[in-house]
């Protein structure tokens, strides 16, 4: 049993944590090994020591036997490790190639840069691997597919045989996910090494042999993955029995309250994101839109708040057209929104927490009078009620500065401040992301007891888990386009995944539609 | 199940407490900066061969009136010093104003142009009527400064440019208009236009006497007032609310409602409005007759550092723009004590220099404070721990300058 | 028409320190600093080159070129402290550029008491002569300078990881370029050439060195480089744009026709042209991505 890389007893220390406690983790050479954990588990920290991006307190790294002590990044690009980014590294307006070559150029006799040899040398690559990509494309251009495609050539090209992929179907559509899955098995045909971080199951039982788990910082075990169900990996996972159900009582939708007409959008770069988008929302249910991140739910939400044009459709709230109405005024209305990134534009972090509690309701009484004074004590006394009722943790109380909190609490006092404003309508964009099990239990509880308290809800997550177990109906969107819309407890993953690809619902096309599709898929 | 381990000592993290309370404190780190400033003025000064004993008996001189070397007393001093004082906290609040809203204005040179060329006007064309006079003067320089400040405003809300160079060019384009619309006035010639009418200068009687006769005029009262009026606009007002989201997060005050476009323009409208009185208290306050302006008077940029070390706050505005003033009205006495007066432009630089590293200590220190939260707080979910690795893996969450 | 042709020398006379300093700020900014500080720069070299050739014209024909070539080192140098502050210390680095500005006004005065016992320096007795059809040797220098840039940035593997620093640091570091080391190349060169240019300027237009030398040369070269979309073909054009507009405010007057309109007009003219180019033609979209932005290592 050789193994190709061996991390022994690694501990690494932040100010205050412990990401890395005693870790040790045995590659075998040629294998798939994964290593599966919740986020904050410590996968990435782990994967970084490894990479040369931080050095560890405690602990050695073994490859193939020879203890090295990997400095940065380059020494160990240098070993033959190679790692493939959750976020990519790719420079927008250069090309497949030019990305590929960055930092270790082919030159002519002159010393200048030789791009042809380089082609050839991607070219190369490309088939030997068969990684389908277009060299000279520019990588704005791309799929996001092609893209992690070009990441993997990047490390080839430098001649890595061990590689790490990082979270790397976050970003796919399930059919992507199946290429990476053929990629990830002709690689290891080729006799690399493969480590794979991941927090989902599934694709663990596809690819891996053995998968380690870690939970807050510390190795629970290494199992055979043929040997293990999901089930039992989940639990490993979490530290207890896990519900993958969550209980909730039927919906009784009401009213429309939330209706989209023919939505068209388009992105900051000017293409189409929305296109003929037509959707309802009732009161007491909860709609989700299920799709891959980059097909235009964010641009979707952001026409609904207010904050981008609508290029042609209508949006009506209670029947009236709010299509061209500004943001203070579809607030006033009973729009609610819990942003998808809280630090971006949900909480404005050097203001403290009570300032941001207010942040849609300075104006109003009691918080300021008439003549536009603020009451500083009206303001403090409801960020104390909201901080009881919501369990925010701050350490300073109101007057914490937002900055300071931790992301499950900043996530609870935006989502605090945005029920409070009691809204007809709630927009919510990926409500647990970076949370752990528990905080994402509160959550979801909040969120099936404001539809049952008459809400109509609004929610777009990447998780088909998320969706799958709050929502009563699903929209899948491809591209911009509502691709079919099913009722959650008839829904099935598969088909729900296969319309995030665009192939349109067997419900909803004949069959002469579908062949065609089928035979074309987008 | 609880995460119990702490790994710091106690000893050392008192110590690192300590300096980083301090480098936190944004007041602290302005004295240490002029510490700092003035430590290099005088080490320069040697350098070059003289005494650093003349620029500081100087400086001595200027704020107290107190004479060292000739046992003399004379308030005129005082009095020099305050005037030379105002136009830099003026221009100190026009900046710090348009800062608590996320903007960089160094138009305030040219906005002080405009509010200076308008009292001008207004004081040799408008009847002289008493005390209606001067009021008058100073609210079209208000205005004047207010036009200019809200059209770069409007330049940055309508087309997104970059307020940095539009603003200089302006400066540039106030100065040279400010310099062709005096010499229309009639019996103007290149330098100067005949004499202001007693009623629209700014001159008390009252200030004069206690000052043994130096400049100091009304535009006292006014500077107080302004800054106080700053103070209380941006820190109890709804619209300094508004002001300081779209500062700190602009997209965030979007989201919630604040209309941002709109924001920005008041901000630099107001802005302008200080600059511009800026310009009025010094063409009607220091001057009997009005200028064709042969160079900029640069309280505009030098308004920049007062409010940098003031921290764009009403007092420390104040108090900044009157240590400033200091160093450019001790500038004739330190001549004449063979000390090269542009000493206090080069510690005037350098203290701007040594507090734009301020910004990128106050991210790091952001950072710390961050996790010093959480050791003295037990780590109990994975959470906290999944946010550390959030911050860590994408950077700061922090505010972008826009240049 | 003739007197047109006439101005060409002229013109490239003013054009070319605009167009050096442009391509010092275009480096820079492609590698993801913003360079404020380039007028004080340019002052900092115009001083230094002023002062060095009033002290060494009498003892050498060469002194000209040794005064540009201490102009270079003294913009080199002086921008270190923008390049320590904005790249190791993460400062704001609009605030940095500022600082250098207003310690430049300062610190050359100061000095030119120092060397001169007034606030200018000392005229010398000539400047730069014009060569070959009476075009200025720096005109020349700006040229070859525009193509070098061009060379090294678009063919050289070099080129290539600097404007890498500018659009996505982290993709550049985990390239294995030392994004740092990067920048503080980028900042110190564009110090220097801003310097250069500063010499040059001096050393052609005037005779001697004032606070009013550079009267804004070096943030028409910063709206230079964002007119030109950061690149070199579009910097240099945005230049002879805008260096033709300076020439126009000094030898309008020439021209019969127009003698009716005032001196200021004129003066006037180059910064409303830039002023409105600025708001017409320029597009945040074309900047590099990075620029401006502090850079921390050590993320994944």
């Amino acid at each position: 049993m050789a193994y190709a890389i061996e991390m022994l007893g690694i501990t690494k220390v932040f100010p205050g944590i412990i990401a890395n406690d005693n870790i040790t983790l045995r590659v075998q050479e040629n294998e798939i090994h994964a290593i599966l954990g919740e986020n904050g588990a410590g996968k990435s920290t782990l994967m970084s020591v490894l990479f040369g991006l931080y050095t560890p307190e405690e602990g050695r790294i073994l490859l193939r036997g020879k203890e090295v002590h990997i400095k940065d990044p380059n020494h160990a690009t240098a070993l033959g490790i190679g790692m493939v980014h959750q976020h990519f590294k790719l420079i927008h307006n250069y090309t497949v190639t030019e990305n590929i070559i960055l930092g270790n150029e082919p030159r002519d006799r002159l010393g200048n840069i030789d791009l042809g040899t380089a082609q050839k040398e991607v070219e190369r690559l490309s088939n030997m691997y068969r990684l389908e990509v277009d060299p000279q494309a520019v990588i704005e251009d791309i799929t996001v597919g092609m893209q992690q495609r070009v990441e993997i050539l990047k490390i080839l090209y430098r001649k890595a045989d061990i590689l790490i992929f990082d979270e790397p179907t976050a970003v796919l559509t399930p059919q992507e996910i199946d290429e990476l899955m053929a990629i990830l098995a002709r690689l290891k045909a080729e006799g690399k090494t493969i480590i794979l971080i991941t927090h989902k199951l599934r694709e663990i039982k596809q690819v891996a042999s053995r998968c380690t788990i870690l939970r807050r910082g510390k190795v629970i075990d290494t199992v055979d993955v043929d040997k293990t169900s999901e089930s039992e990996m989940a639990a490993m996972m979490v530290g207890r029995a896990v519900q993958f159900q969550i209980k909730k009582a039927e919906a009784h939708p009401g009213p429309v309250v939330l209706s989209l007409q023919n939505l068209s959008v388009k992105n900051s770069r000017g293409s189409s994101a929305v296109n003929d988008f037509s959707l309802d929302v009732r009161k007491g249910e909860i709609v989700g839109i299920a799709g891959v991140d980059g097909n235009g739910q964010s641009e979707l939400i952001e026409a609904i708040v207010g904050l981008r044009h609508v290029e042609s459709g209508r949006i009506l709230l209670n029947g009236q057209d709010v299509t061209s109405k500004g943001i203070a005024e579809r607030i006033r209305m009973g729009v609610g929104n819990v942003p998808e990134d809280r630090q971006k534009h949900g909480l404005v972090l050097d203001f403290r927490l009570d300032e941001n509690l207010i942040l849609k309701t300075y104006a109003r009484a009691p918080f300021c009078s008439r003549s536009g004074l603020l009451n500083f004590e009206a303001i403090r006394q409801n960020a104390q009620r909201l901080i009881e009722i919501f369990d925010i943790r701050a350490a300073r109380g109101p007057e914490t500065k937002a900055r300071e909190m931790s992301g499950g609490n900043q996530q609870k006092a935006v989502i605090a401040r945005e029920i409070d404003l009691s809204p007809e309508l709630l927009l919510i964009s990926q409500p647990t992301r970076g949370l752990d099990v528990g905080a994402i239990e509160y959550i979801h509880s909040r969120i099936i007891a404001e539809r049952d308290k008459g809400r109509a809800i609004l929610l777009v997550s990447f998780e088909l888990d998320e969706i799958m177990n709050l929502c009563d109906r699903i929209v899948a969107i491809s591209k911009g386009e509502a691709v079919g819309i099913v009722d959650a407890k008839q829904a099935d993953e598969r088909e729900i995944g296969a319309m995030m690809a665009g192939l349109r619902s067997l419900h909803a096309s004949d069959l002469e539609g579908k062949a065609h599709l089928m035979a074309n898929p987008s | 199940m609880k995460h119990t381990k702490k790994l710091a000592e106690p000893a050392r993290r008192d110590r690192t407490d300590k300096l980083d309370n301090l480098l936190a404190n944004d007041n602290a780190v302005s004295v240490i900066v002029v510490l700092l400033g003035l430590l290099f003025g005088t080490l320069l000064i040697i350098l070059v061969g003289k005494n650093p004993s003349g620029m500081y008996s100087a400086m001595l001189q200027t704020l107290t009136g107190l004479d060292i070397e000739r046992g003399t007393w004379n308030a005129r001093y005082i009095g020099e010093w305050l005037t030379a004082s105002l136009p830099l906290i003026l221009c100190g609040l026009s900046f710090g104003f348009a800062a608590r809203t996320g903007l960089f204005n160094i138009g305030a040179e040219g906005q002080y142009i405009a509010g200076l060329t308008a009292a001008q006007f207004v004081a040799l064309y408008f009847p002289p009527i008493p005390i209606l006079h001067w009021v008058v003067a100073l609210i079209a320089a208000a205005i004047a400064g207010a036009l200019f400040g809200g059209l770069v405003g409007w330049l940055k809300a309508r087309f997104e440019v970059s307020e940095v160079v539009a603003t200089i060019m302006l400066n540039y384009i106030a100065f040279f208009l400010s310099r062709w619309a005096t010499m229309q006035i009639p019996g103007s010639n290149t330098y100067k236009t005949p004499s202001f009418p007693a009623s629209a200068m700014l001159t008390s009687n009252l200030l004069q006497s206690l000052t043994n006769d130096s400049r100091l005029s009304i535009g006292f009262w006014v500077t107080i007032l302004c800054c106080i009026l700053y103070w209380f606009i941006i820190e109890k007002t709804k619209l300094g609310f508004e002001l300081r989201a779209t500062g700190y997060n602009k997209e965030a005050a979007r989201c919630s409602g604040i209309k941002v476009t709109s924001r920005i323009s008041i901000s630099m409208i107001l802005a302008g409005v200080f600059a511009g009185l800026a310009g009025a208290i010094v063409a009607l306050g220091s001057f009997s007759y009005g200028r064709v302006l042969a160079g900029l008077d640069n309280y505009g940029f030098n308004g920049i550092a007062a409010a940098l070390v003031g921290n764009n706050t009403g007092l420390g505005t104040f108090l900044a723009g009157l240590l400033f003033g200091m160093l450019a009205s001790a500038q004739p006495l330190m001549q004449s004590r063979q000390i090269p007066k542009e000493i206090t432009w080069i510690i005037s630089g350098l203290v701007v220099v040594l507090i734009s590293l301020r910004a990128g200590a106050k991210l790091f220190l952001a950072w710390r404070a961050k996790n010093k939260v959480r050791m003295h707080m037990e780590i109990q979910t994975a959470s906290d721990a999944a946010s550390l690795e959030d911050s860590l893996n994408s950077g700061n969450g922090g505010q972008k300058h826009n240049g | 028409m003739g007197s047109f042709a006439t101005m060409i020398p002229s013109v490239l006379m003013i054009v070319a320190p605009i167009l050096i300093t442009a391509v010092g700020g275009m480096i820079c900014e492609r590698s993801g600093v913003v360079n404020i500080a380039l007028e004080g720069l340019m002052s900092i070299g115009a001083f230094t080159a002023a002062t060095v050739h009033y002290f060494l014209e009498p003892l050498t024909p060469l002194s000209i070129w040794i005064a540009l070539i201490a102009a270079f080192f003294a913009g080199f140098v002086v921008s270190i402290i923008h390049a320590f502050a904005s790249i190791t210390l993460n400062a704001d680095q609009v605030i940095s550029g500022t600082g250098i500005n207003l310690l430049a006004t300062g610190g050359t005065t100061f000095l030119s008491q120092v060397f001169f016992k007034m606030e200018r320096t000392a005229p010398f007795r000539l400047g730069m002569m014009p060569g070959f059809s009476g075009i200025y040797p720096t005109a020349w220098i700006a040229l070859a300078i525009v193509i070098v840039a061009w060379y090294v940035l678009y063919k050289r593997p070099v080129g290539l990881r600097l404007r890498a620093c500018g659009e996505h640091p982290q993709a550049a570091a985990s390239a294995g370029i030392n994004v740092q080391k990067m920048r503080y190349v980028a900042v110190l060169l564009s110090g220097g050439l801003a310097g250069l240019a500063g010499g040059c300027l001096v050393l052609t237009e005037t005779i001697q060195y004032t606070v009013n030398t550079i009267n804004g040369a070096g943030y028409i070269a910063l709206a230079a480089v964002s007119f030109g979309r950061w690149k070199p073909l579009g910097v240099s054009a945005a230049s002879l744009l805008f260096g033709t507009a300076v020439a126009l405010a000094i030898y309008m007057v020439n021209i019969e026709s127009l003698r009716f309109l005032p001196s200021e007009f004129f003066s006037v003219l180059p910064y409303i042209i830039t002023l409105v180019t600025l708001v017409v033609f320029s597009g945040r979209n074309y900047a590099p991505r990075a620029s401006g932005q502090p850079y921390e290592r050590g993320g994944s």
